[in-house]
């Protein structure tokens, strides 16, 4: 039990150490790829120790909810990352929620971000709530298809035993899991509100989503959504590692295994990290009503994903 | 006094409250202060009455009066006790908010209002103990009428009393439709009395085809009642049209009696089950699931908003039926004590969060006046008690973890996803695309909700006046603390929640759910498939909100400046360019424009009072409902010709039909 908690603290702060850091590989590798001179890798901790210690600015009609969102959607974040297994399988909070539960999670912290957003009472403010809550709500039946899919195979929502059905015992290769995987490609590119559903970079008033809504927000409440943006592309990418590369992590137990885990956690971060700034810099950000096709298009393959479980692998 | 006698009480003891109302007409601040009080206590009592039934065997009782061969039969059982819980927690609340809600209410008024109120509740609960048909209509009809003369209150209203005369007729129908039901499934010797005691017809075989034929009207008959569509146009008119305690009511348990009546009548009355009733019960939940809340999000009055949103609750309760008759009817006992929890966890929750987002917004049309929600906002800083109240409601109807709503949509999905090992193919691959339907309406419910609460309630005041709003009085704060601490509470505990509904399950399909979880934690059919613990959750939230909220302000400052808000460059905005009611829902309408027939009225450039009106349709109401009406309007009209006012003309009518009648007597 000793260990299992150890093992729980250490893997959460290490995502919440590791999350900016993933974010700043991303931007790097963004740079290379566009040709410009890339930033330092550490640069998102430099901007978040520099919100960290500016003064709070609030607009004058900012309410009580506009200040505690950014504490709850923090916290929200950190309770995903400690819910999906990225070193170790056996962790005390895993039973806490399986993958539907972690998808209410989410969608806990964005309906905050949403009215949050909606508190000050700007134009931007609650344009951003609309288009976020339309992108979500296109998105959540994809995520949920791709989750079936995995759990179909490993006959469990929980991760832990989605994950050691797929790494840890007989190997076996799911054609249904293709399908899935590229379903749930698209689908966290639009909830982690990158290319090419919204774009994470612009400041374009009538284009941004996720940056229209957090207009508002300044210093340490900036600084923790930031982070919390920073920890749910991590939880997002290990959520897709253990469903669709979980060779690596350490089986329920074996401590032996974790400098292993550790190191191919971090690999496939990195490699994860430069596809996504690839598959960015040769995109382009789409009409917002180009989105329900997109993620309709999503949706399919994820339903193709189960129908072929269905066909194929029963 | 037996546990039947204690329910058979406070029905007596509410007809009785009734009936005080109409003795002191004059007197309104009595029947405030004094009836609404003790309706409370009524139902307080009879929440008590359900929870103790559940864990006691059936019990059943006879009144001495009804018609000369059928007095009235009472039974209290499981299934009654559990909607006993919900229609004495519910109304405990509600009642306990109109103390507070009616007090501008002129005398003579409320005084009616009071009487046709605890008939209501009275009938509500003799709908729940009836055992015999005639009973049942009888406390059906009670219950229709009493509804009726509540939701015209304000009848010099011409809508209104339009919207009741809808309500009147539609629950009509689906009146007539339950008593052909309970003409197929009498049981014993035909033409005796006796033969309509619901024990009778307990122990009647009924081939599959009059089966069928009874379950269909059964559908037919409580699906008006519950608004499934194409039988909801109803809701969304009656709904907003009564004041908001009868609407809580209304939306948060009437409705239910509905499913209480459905669920009887298929896995009680019925002997029989057919698997292809539950793919029917399915498909026409989850389209009535995403028709309410495609519509709930294009609302712009804020209570017609929630009446749609009941549609698209009551939308998830038919489908976790149709699940559950699936499994059933499949032999799969497990997977059909799952949906079956599952849809009554999930009638409990609607009654608490509906029943707190209807008064909410009654507080908020005593505050402003108001009910279209493009003329609100900003409310949360003048009425701060409604509005994190409110908050609470918004986030549970919207399926939020750790609140109640999640948990019973949590526990449908799981049945989704269990559904292989059907014996028939083609559901095993059907059933989980439904699964998606499903999350899509619980996504939308979220969209809803962030409008709803967002425009109503944050922002900035579209309206000056607004800034007088002023926060809703004691009485009408407990009712929502209440009906909110059954939010968290139910959402808290899903593994005694599960525990308290086995009696149900049992009673109606012989079956348990197993529970490999302990009190923190569910994990239905085994822990290793699938499990969730709410306390941790709001445990580990709470802990991290706090640490990072202390730690922040002890590492670094918590120094706060206060500014206007970002202009973009452009300083003239003002509250109205906030998103209206009609902007939130915009993209909804957009996306979805095959469903609804959009009027819109859009001003001239040049206008000097500009005006600017969108209002989406409902297709049903213009393809189904109004050549129905237009047919009845030219057959009425054919059927007027006959009439003339003469005299001549009528005595040749009564002579036609003397000789008719003769020829027919003498041969």
């Amino acid at each position: 039990m000793t260990t299992g908690v150890l093992l729980q603290i250490t893997q959460t702060g290490l995502a919440l150490l590791l999350a900016p850091l993933l974010m700043g590989w991303v931007n790097i590798c963004r740079a290379w790829l566009q040709g410009r001179s890339a930033p330092p890798l550490l640069q998102p901790y430099y901007t978040l120790q520099k919100l960290f210690h500016k003064d709070a600015v609030l607009a004058h009609d900012a309410t009580r909810l506009f200040r505690f969102a950014p504490y709850l959607i923090f916290a929200c974040m950190v309770l995903a990352a400690g819910i999906v297994p990225t070193l170790a399988n056996d962790l005390p909070f895993s039973p806490a929620a399986d993958v539907i539960a972690l998808v209410g999670l989410f969608a806990l912290a964005r309906v905050f971000q949403a009215l949050a957003a909606m508190d000050i009472g700007t134009a931007f403010g609650s344009l951003g709530a609309r288009r976020e809550m339309l992108v979500s709500f296109l998105a959540e039946p994809a995520l949920l298809m791709v989750f079936f899919t995995a759990s179909f195979i490993s006959q469990s929502t929980e991760l832990p035993h989605i994950v050691d059905r797929l790494a840890h015992q007989e190997f076996a290769l799911y054609p249904s899991l293709a399908f899935a995987a590229v379903a749930f490609w698209m689908v966290s590119t639009a909830e982690n509100a990158r290319i090419p559903v919204d774009n994470p970079s612009t400041h374009l008033e009538l284009t941004m989503i996720h940056e229209a809504m957090i207009l508002e927000y300044s210093a340490r409440h900036l600084a923790l959504i930031e982070w919390a943006v920073a920890l749910k592309l991590f939880t997002y990418s290990a959520l897709g590692i253990a469903l669709f590369l979980p060779w690596g992590i350490a089986a329920a137990g074996d401590l032996n295994a974790l400098p292993l885990a550790l190191l191919a956690l971090v690999l496939k971060l990195a490699l994860g990290g430069a596809a996504l700034a690839l598959l960015e810099t040769i995109n382009a950000k789409m009409r917002l009503f180009r989105a329900p096709e997109f993620l309709g298009t999503a949706f399919l393959l994820a339903v193709l994903g189960m129908l072929v479980h269905f066909l194929l692998e029963v | 006094m037996t546990l039947l006698d204690w329910a058979w009480a406070v029905v007596l003891y509410w007809l009785a409250l009734a009936a005080a109302g109409l003795l002191m007409p004059s007197s309104g601040g009595l029947a405030r202060r004094i009836v609404f009080p003790l309706g409370a206590a009524g139902a307080l009592a009879m929440a008590v009455v359900g929870v103790v039934a559940l864990f006691n065997p059936p019990m059943q009782f006879i009144l001495p009066f009804g018609l000369p061969d059928l007095p009235f039969h009472l039974r209290l059982d499981a299934l009654s006790g559990f909607f006993l819980i919900l229609l004495g927690g519910a109304a405990f609340g509600v009642t306990l908010y109109a103390v507070g809600y009616f007090r501008h209410m002129p005398a003579g008024q409320l005084a009616l209002l009071s009487t046709w109120y605890h008939l209501f509740l009275a009938g509500m609960a003799m709908v729940l103990l009836a055992d015999d048909a005639y009973a049942f209509m009888v406390a059906w009809e009670v219950m229709a009428l009493a509804s009726y003369f509540l939701v015209t209150t304000d009848h010099k209203i011409p809508e209104i009393r339009r919207a009741g005369f809808l309500y009147l007729l539609i629950a009509h129908v689906g009146a007539v439709a339950l008593l052909l039901a309970f003409g197929v499934l009498h049981g014993g010797e035909a033409g005796r009395m006796g033969a309509y005691t619901f024990d009778a017809m307990r122990q009647t075989e009924h081939t599959p085809f009059w089966a069928s034929i009874a379950f269909l009207l059964a559908l037919f008959g409580f699906g008006a009642k519950a608004g499934l569509v194409p039988l909801h146009v109803w809701l969304p008119e009656a709904h907003p049209a009564a004041p908001s305690p009868v609407s809580a009511l209304m939306s948060g348990v009437m409705l239910k009696t509905a499913i209480y009546g459905l669920l009887r009548a298929t896995f009680d009355l019925l002997g029989v089950q057919l698997a292809w009733w539950g793919s029917l019960a399915l498909a026409l939940g989850l389209v009535t699931a995403l028709y309410g809340v495609i519509f709930a999000a294009v609302q712009s009055d804020m209570k017609r908003l929630l009446a749609w949103s009941s549609i698209e609750n009551i939308g998830f309760i038919l489908a976790g039926f149709g699940l559950t008759l699936i499994f059933h009817t499949d032999g799969k006992d497990a997977l059909a004590a799952l949906t079956l929890t599952a849809l009554l966890y999930h009638a409990l929750n609607h009654a608490f969060f509906k029943g707190l987002l209807f008064v909410g917004t009654g507080s908020v049309l005593h505050a402003t006046g108001e009910r279209r929600m493009g003329r609100l906002g900003g409310l949360m800083r003048f009425m701060p008690w409604t509005g994190w109240l409110m908050l609470l409601g918004a986030l549970a109807i919207a399926g939020l973890p750790p609140l109640n709503g999640f948990v019973s949509e949590w526990l449908l999905l799981q049945a989704f996803l269990l559904t292989p090992g059907l014996t028939q193919p083609y559901l095993n691959m059907v059933i989980p695309v439904a699964a998606a339907v499903v999350v899509m309406a619980a996504a939308l419910a979220a969209y809803v909700m962030v409008k709803f609460y967002g425009v109503i309630f944050l922002g900035r005041p579209r309206d000056p006046e607004l800034k007088h709003a002023h926060e809703a009085g004691w009485p009408e704060r407990l009712g929502m603390l209440w009906l909110a601490a059954g939010c968290v509470f139910l959402g808290l505990i899903p593994s005694q929640m599960i525990d308290w509904i086995s009696p149900v399950v049992v009673l109606l399909i012989d079956a348990t759910l197993p529970n490999d979880g302990n009190w923190v934690m569910v994990a239905p059919l085994s822990a290793a498939r699938a499990s969730y613990a709410p306390l941790v959750f709001l445990a580990v939230i709470t802990v991290i909100t706090l640490l990072v909220y202390f730690g922040v302000k002890r590492v670094y400052h918590g120094r706060v400046r206060r500014a206007d808000p970002w202009d973009c460059g452009y300083p003239e905005q003002d509250a109205r360019m906030q998103d209206s009611a009609e902007g939130f829902g915009q993209p909804i309408r957009l996306i979805f424009s095959a469903f609804m027939r959009v009027e819109r009225l859009t001003p001239d450039p040049f206008d000097r009072q500009p005006e600017y009106r969108g209002d989406s349709r409902d297709k049903v109401w213009l393809f189904i409902y109004q050549p129905i009406a237009q047919f009845a309007a030219r057959l009425s009209a054919l059927a007027g010709r006959l009439q003339h006012g003469r005299i001549q003309w009528y005595l040749i009518y009564s002579f036609a039909t003397l000789i008719f009648l003769l020829v027919f007597v003498t041969r």
